[in-house]
């Protein structure tokens, strides 16, 4: 008799435990939000635009950050275990990006994997632009690896790296990540469009 | 599926129905290597550290399949009770461990290191020693990842 008063402070507090680790994650959730498109932004179905929802996502900008850490997850959260930029774009010496991302997702472990696995160099620091900006960065020689728009054109539509982002595996509880809001094929064509048009970026 | 590489220098050709599943199960429960300790399973602990062609890789998240024609190491593999390796001599001196079971893990991490840093600075073990110890043995470790650099740059000196 004597349990029943007692248990219901105990799941009192454990629901209030659950609620208040909600409502926190939820505000650390907030704070690294990378998102480019600003939400109320009507969303048009130009080449340029298409190519952008994708490339303003964040499976692309997670990795495309504009200091030395990479980012992960819907929230962009600074890559856990303190992993950085190091050495040439994929990590530290001993520790690299490697030592856990092979060259294919991992379903067993959530750990999401691509071949030559590894962050965008600093001059491709996108995060934090906007549309316009990235594409101006992008098409710069200076910032872009010294591509040309075909090394571009093939880069952005033929690197299996970039196009993991529609492919991206489960995460660590198994749960399938967001891909890009268009298709892969939708993507492609748009970028193939853009390009042929002369990539001419819109004013905005 | 047939895959073969060799573990602590002896060849292995296992055969296995799916060619995903994570070395770490092969090494333990195929090869009966029990050295290597599962952790997370998410890559995440860096129990399962063992070395793939020299790197070091977390094997929990590695496909047995981009094993083929490797050379695998393992904790058991690197050094003998008569002849430790400069990790192992240097965990026995320190006294690093306390329930163990990370332990595995992070020697391996700190052959891979001192192997590529031989005088690894606070920072360098830092930046590259991120596996995960619940007892918290990080301080004795840290001395001992130093003493083991030693060592190893003391007999390397001695064999030149
Ligand atoms: S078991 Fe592989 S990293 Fe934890
Ligand atoms: S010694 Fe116990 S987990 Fe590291």
């Amino acid at each position: 008799m004597k349990t029943i008063p007692h248990s219901i402070p105990i799941i009192l507090l454990l629901v209030g435990g659950i609620l208040m680790t909600a409502i926190y994650s939820r505000g650390v959730v907030s704070s690294y939000s990378s998102t480019t498109i600003p939400n109320n932004e009507v969303l048009k179905d130009t080449p340029f635009d298409k190519m952008m929802q994708v490339l303003t996502h964040e499976r692309c900008i997670n990795c495309h950050p504009n200091d030395n850490i990479p980012k992960q997850g819907k929230d962009s959260h600074p890559h856990y275990f303190g992993m950085k930029r190091g050495e040439d774009n994929l990590g530290f010496t001993a520790t690299q990006c490697t030592t856990c991302h092979q060259p294919e997702n991992n379903d067993y472990s959530g750990v999401p994997g691509a071949p030559h696995w590894s962050l965008a160099p600093k001059s491709m620091g996108w995060q934090g632009l906007d549309k316009y900006e990235i594409a101006k960065a992008m098409l710069d020689r200076a910032k872009n690896g010294n591509r040309s728009h075909d090394e571009l054109v093939h880069h952005l539509t033929e690197d299996s790296l970039v196009l993991w982002a529609f492919d991206p595996g489960v995460d660590h509880e198994g749960i399938p990540r967001e891909t890009p809001p268009i298709s892969e094929a939708e993507y492609k064509a748009a970028v193939i469009a853009w390009f042929e048009n002369g990539a001419i970026i819109p004013k905005e | 599926m047939k895959i073969s590489f060799s573990v602590n220098e002896v060849p292995h050709s296992i055969e296995i129905k799916d060619e995903n599943t994570p070395l770490l199960w092969v090494i333990r429960d195929m090869l009966h290597l029990k050295g290597t300790k599962y952790g997370c399973g998410k890559a995440a602990c860096g129990a399962c550290t063992l070395h793939v062609d020299g790197e070091a890789v977390r094997s929990c998240s590695y496909a047995v399949k981009f094993a083929e024609g490797k050379k695998i190491r393992t904790i058991e593999g690197l050094g003998t009770k008569e002849n430790p390796h400069p990790v192992q001599q240097a965990w026995i001196e320190e006294i690093v461990p306390q329930c163990g079971y990370c332990q595995p893990g992070f020697m391996m991490a700190t052959a891979a290191l001192i192997d590529k840093i031989p005088e690894p600075t606070d920072d360098d073990i830092d930046r590259n020693i991120i596996n995960v110890c619940r007892c918290a043995t990080y301080y004795r470790m840290r001395k001992a990842i130093h003493r083991a650099a030693q060592i190893q740059r003391t007999t390397s000196k001695t064999m030149e």
